[in-house]
């Protein structure tokens, strides 16, 4: 293992992540919901009820402004580049999507929300999922 | 409508931690995910920032009655789901390998659209596809505990 000390980030990485954790504290607190992307958007695709749209509606248009904050704040732009092209990337989105419905759960969800809870069906989810992204970029980087 | 500003605020913070922390960035993921190359450790301070800023204050907001703004007797929505079981497994294993390729989980997904249109766009579309698809496969009432009344 070789540590990528060009492109670390731990300060950014840290601050970025506690203002996540306290955004799932805050939806838990506000509005009594677990702050999980996956289950957000997917009440959106397959809506449960009328009265169960707007919460999510209203949290995905400030989570697509959110970085436009930060960027004005930090003075520069948010450096994005793609890790695949081509057919790949719209292949890579559905299997998130599937995945992420079968598994009841994301990064956030599972990651940020149930570790904290100390839920054990989301330690295993969060462990399968790092296993399998480890074992992808590994399999795409390193041997095909 | 006190309601619906506090949750664009709430969904700005998260999205503005998203962009600050890195993970909008397909290839500081892959980076992170890469751990037998050159790695990239950054994301693990965003998940370690994120799940203990959360579990912190988790104890002291469940030691309320209930949330702020909810109406009615709705309490607090925790999944009640607790099977480790096959769908579990098999899904998040899924999800693994889809981002492992693209470099971005749903909320990265959805935070990146508006700032490169075209790929995230598409990666998101067919996301939210699969989120259809997946709920589809699986509707029984552990598939969308969040859903229920």
């Amino acid at each position: 293992m070789v540590i990528d000390l060009q492109n670390f980030t731990p300060y950014a990485s840290l601050i970025g992540g506690v203002m996540i954790g306290l955004a799932a504290l805050l939806l838990m607190l506000t509005h009594g919901r677990v702050m999980g992307v996956s289950g957000i958007l997917g009440g959106l695709v397959m809506p449960a009820g009328k009265g169960d749209m707007a919460w999510r509606v209203m949290f995905v248009i400030g989570m697509l402004a959110g970085p436009f904050a930060v960027i004005h704040l930090l003075g520069r732009p948010v450096e994005i580049v793609p890790a695949a092209s081509g057919m790949l990337l719209p292949v890579a989105g559905f299997i998130v999507g599937i995945g992420t419905a079968v598994g009841s759960g994301c990064t956030s969800g599972h990651g940020i929300c149930g570790l904290a809870r100390l839920s054990p069906r989301s330690t295993v989810a969060v462990a399968t999922f790092m296993a399998t992204g480890l074992a992808t970029v590994y399999l795409v980087r390193h041997v095909l | 409508m006190t309601r619906h500003i506090s949750l664009i605020l709430i969904g700005a913070l998260f999205g503005g931690g998203l962009a600050l922390s890195g993970m909008l960035n397909p290839s500081k993921v892959a980076g992170f995910l890469d751990l037998f190359g050159i790695w990239d450790p950054s994301l693990a301070f965003v998940m370690g920032g994120g799940v203990v800023a959360n579990s912190i204050g988790h104890r002291l907001v469940m030691s309320r009655a209930g949330p702020v703004f909810t109406a009615g007797n709705e309490g607090f929505r925790l999944p009640t789901a607790n099977a480790i079981d096959s769908r579990l497994i098999i899904g998040s294993a899924l999800f693994g390998i889809g981002w492992g390729l693209g470099g971005l989980c749903p909320g990265p997904a959805i935070s990146s659209l508006l700032l490169v249109p075209g790929d995230a766009l598409l990666f998101a579309l067919m996301m939210l596809a699969g989120l259809a698809v997946g709920r589809m496969l699986t509707s029984g009432p552990a598939a969308r505990p969040a859903a229920q009344p």
